[in-house]
């Protein structure tokens, strides 16, 4: 079976602590060699699913944690974001990302929902699970461009 | 992990100089510096990005926001000097169609 090194953090579900996961991810990618690049892009990805659960996930006077957890493979990082607060309706969030269409015109252009989009944007694969509070389980692969290059390939031999 | 905003004024216009991460804890604390800015009628504002080291999409909500209020009240507003990953998500999100960007980038650090 394939092995792997768990890290967990549970901290509390405010805005100033998001910072402090950032830092952390940033600590774990760079000991897992990853490049500038795809660090920039972790702390993104992980801040977009930490603000998540700041915002939606527990009602103003609730107190709540967040645990975030990185399962630290040979090569990849599996990300997971976990509350335990109410759900929020994932199906109207979903309806909600994408990129900017120029069509579109200024006045429907949103201000959030870009989040997930970017989540989407920034990993390799995006899982959520929404039954019990959310999960988001997230990796990112690295040297992604070698992966790419060895699937490309296989197929013509 | 925090957000400093200087404030210039320059003949007819305002600059904004940021410094530091722009997430969910210190957006906030620009859209009350920003909003004000943009709703004066005709204003010109501009936005120093050369600081930035960190901006997710709390920071780009901020933008849309005051980019919508500018088109109310008749006001520019601009961004500069954005770090290469920081204009990397306007264009992942396509606003870099919408918002009025200075398109010479710097590395970053």
């Amino acid at each position: 079976m394939e092995t792997f090194d768990f890290i967990e953090m549970k901290f509390p579900a405010k805005a100033e602590y998001v910072g402090v996961s950032r830092l952390s991810v940033s600590g774990v990618a760079s000991r897992m060699g990853f490049s500038y690049e795809d660090i920039e892009d972790l702390k993104i990805a992980l801040s977009e699913a930490v603000s998540n659960v700041v915002e939606h996930a527990y009602s103003e006077d609730e107190d709540g944690d967040i645990t975030i957890g990185f399962g630290v493979y040979e090569n990849r990082i599996e990300i997971m974001v976990a509350d335990h607060g109410g759900s929020f309706n994932l199906q109207e969030i979903k309806n909600d990302i994408g990129p900017y269409k120029p069509s579109e015109p200024l006045d429907s252009l949103r201000e959030g929902g870009f989040g997930l989009f970017l989540i989407n944007a920034l990993m390799d694969k995006v899982e959520i699970n929404n039954n019990y509070g959310v999960i988001v389980l997230m990796t990112k692969y690295l040297n992604e461009s070698e992966v790419g290059f060895d699937d490309q390939f296989s197929t013509t031999q | 992990m925090n957000l400093t905003i200087d404030t210039e004024q320059e003949h007819d216009r305002t600059v904004l100089f940021l410094s530091g991460e722009l997430d969910i804890y210190t957006a906030p604390n620009l859209k009350e510096k920003l909003v004000p800015l943009v709703e004066q009628k005709d204003a010109m504002v501009e936005i120093d990005m050369d600081e930035v080291n960190y901006m997710d999409s709390t920071g780009i909500g901020v933008f849309i926001h005051a980019l919508k209020t500018a088109k109310q009240s008749g006001s520019k507003m601009k961004l500069t000097n954005l770090q290469e990953k920081t204009m990397r998500l306007f264009e992942i999100t396509g606003l870099d169609e919408v918002l009025d960007i200075n398109s010479s980038i710097r590395g970053g650090n």
